[in-house]
């Protein structure tokens, strides 16, 4: 590397190491790279950050990796052990050296793992095996949820506590197989089908995290064919949220981790159900509370129509009737009696015309004999004493 | 009208499981929300949806998940490791 020509250019070392590191910083190679070798004095302070040197037989490369990436990290580095890393090339400018800032570390061979990963996948994926219309809807309500997985690891025990907390309702059906090494694939393909048999909601096909290796049974081409041929849904939460397997692609839905899985095979929990519930017991009070209120309408209008047609009614409409009889019976009467008292009055007159006493008023008077009221008309009727009767009284008289 | 009410009446409450009793609930709601029911029935639909939500509640709160293995082509409990 010889960078400049200019003789007369004075360089301070911060400016040619700083020209150094641009170089190799701006190099798109160095800045992405996997390099393989041993691990020699590997040292891990307290800083939580990891140093060592990675060498082969003709060289050595210092090696960084930050506490983020470091606490990633999927596997226990050991002096000695063969590793492939992954990083940039950059350069410390305090003591001038270049190194590779480390941010993956797998042990060799995954490399051609991660061949095999994409050959299968392209293969099973050209099979339609992985396509979209394929995905089955996950129950909203699951009664009964089957479960593949290690009947000993945390994952089991996350599912089972986040399936406690969320649904107690449901009924687990577990499928205990071993998740890693060459027993696991049969084993895998075997639960999924014996879990089949017993026809739960939804299958949870999970594993907890580990490196890429750990993980490779859900990569095998048995498991991934039993996945994609189960009958019953299937949710695969195998390793971290960054762990991709083949069997994610085949399931039904990915969940990033197996307390993911178990919540996404409960999408309604027991909150939900006590809202639904008590939402029922609300709607069914008020159904028949307004049904109790137009019964009630109802009724208040019948009561007033019968009020109308009641028989108190027409003992009024009657009375009325009566009075009003009472009335034209009582105007005819009348009517009745002054025809009458007119008749009388008209007689009483005629009477007084033939009344005897009508004459004396004219003068004349009418002579009894007063010892037996006999009327003296001729004169040898006449006694010594008479009474005489005038228009309005009597009197006494003597005969001479 | 009470077709869906006086067929099933016969099962008690208390035999219910939580879907049955939840699905019936469902059904006496819209039935009250729906229907003109007389009102005799409708206090007797109110009553037993009444009792129906008190069941889904208790069955709620008693819920305990239920864990069985497959061995072979058995079924059978599944003793959880204490930690």
């Amino acid at each position: 590397m010889q960078p400049t020509l200019f003789s007369t250019q004075q360089w301070t070392v911060s400016k040619l190491t700083f020209y150094i590191r641009k170089l190799l910083e701006e190099n798109e190679i160095l800045q992405d790279v996997w390099v393989q070798g041993e691990i020699s004095n590997l040292s891990r302070p307290a800083s939580g950050h990891i140093y060592f040197t990675l060498k082969d037989p003709s060289a050595a490369l210092k090696c960084v990796m930050w506490k983020t990436s470091a606490a990633r990290l999927g596997i226990a580095l050991q002096d000695g052990m063969e590793v492939e890393v992954h990083g940039r090339i950059g350069v410390y400018e305090v003591s001038g050296q270049y190194q590779l800032y480390a941010d993956q570390i797998r042990p060799v061979g995954e490399g051609a793992l991660y061949q095999e990963f994409m050959r299968l996948k392209a293969m099973l994926e050209a099979e339609g095996l992985f396509a979209p219309e394929r995905k089955r809807p996950i129950p909203m309500f699951p009664q009964t949820i089957g479960i593949v997985t290690s009947a000993t690891g945390a994952a089991l025990r996350d599912m089972l506590n986040t399936l406690r907390r969320r649904l107690p309702l449901v009924q687990v059906i577990l499928a205990p197989a071993p998740v890693q090494g060459t027993e696991a694939p049969p084993a895998l393909v075997k639960a999924i089908q014996s879990l089949n048999l017993q026809s739960p909601d939804v299958i949870l096909l999970a594993r907890g995290g580990g490196s890429i290796e750990d993980l490779w049974a859900f990569n095998d081409e048995r498991v991934v064919r039993a996945v994609a041929a189960s009958g019953v849904p299937v949710i695969c939460g195998v390793g971290h949220e960054t762990d991709f397997t083949l069997c994610d692609f085949a399931a039904d839905l990915r969940a990033p981790t197996p307390t993911a899985a178990a919540e996404l095979s409960t999408q309604i929990t027991m909150l939900d159900l006590r809202a639904v519930v008590q939402n029922y017991k609300t709607r069914i009070l008020t159904a028949t509370l307004n049904l109790l209120a137009e019964q009630k309408t109802e009724l208040s209008s019948l009561v007033s129509q019968l009020r109308y047609v009641s028989p108190d009614r027409r003992v009024q409409s009657e009375s009325q009737r009566v009075d009003e009889l009472a009335r034209r019976a009582h105007s005819s009467l009348f009517h009745h009696l002054q025809l009458q008292s007119a008749h009388v009055q008209g007689m009483e007159r005629r009477l007084e015309a033939l009344n005897p006493l009508a004459v004396l008023r004219r003068g004349y008077a009418v002579l009894t004999r007063k010892e037996d009221g006999s009327v003296v008309a001729r004169v040898a009727q006449a006694s010594d004493e008479m009474n005489v009767r005038v228009s309005d009284g009597e009197f006494e008289v003597r005969k001479k | 009208m009470s077709k869906s009410s006086s067929k099933k009446v016969e099962k008690s409450i208390e035999e219910l499981t939580y879907e049955e009793a939840l699905a019936e609930l469902e059904e006496i709601v819209s039935a009250l929300e729906g229907e003109q029911n007389r009102l005799e029935e409708a206090i007797q639909l109110f009553e037993r949806g009444q009792a129906l939500a008190a069941r889904c509640g208790v069955l709620l709160e008693a819920a305990e998940l239920k864990v069985k293995q497959v061995a072979g082509d058995e079924i059978i409990p599944f003793e959880e490791l204490s930690e």
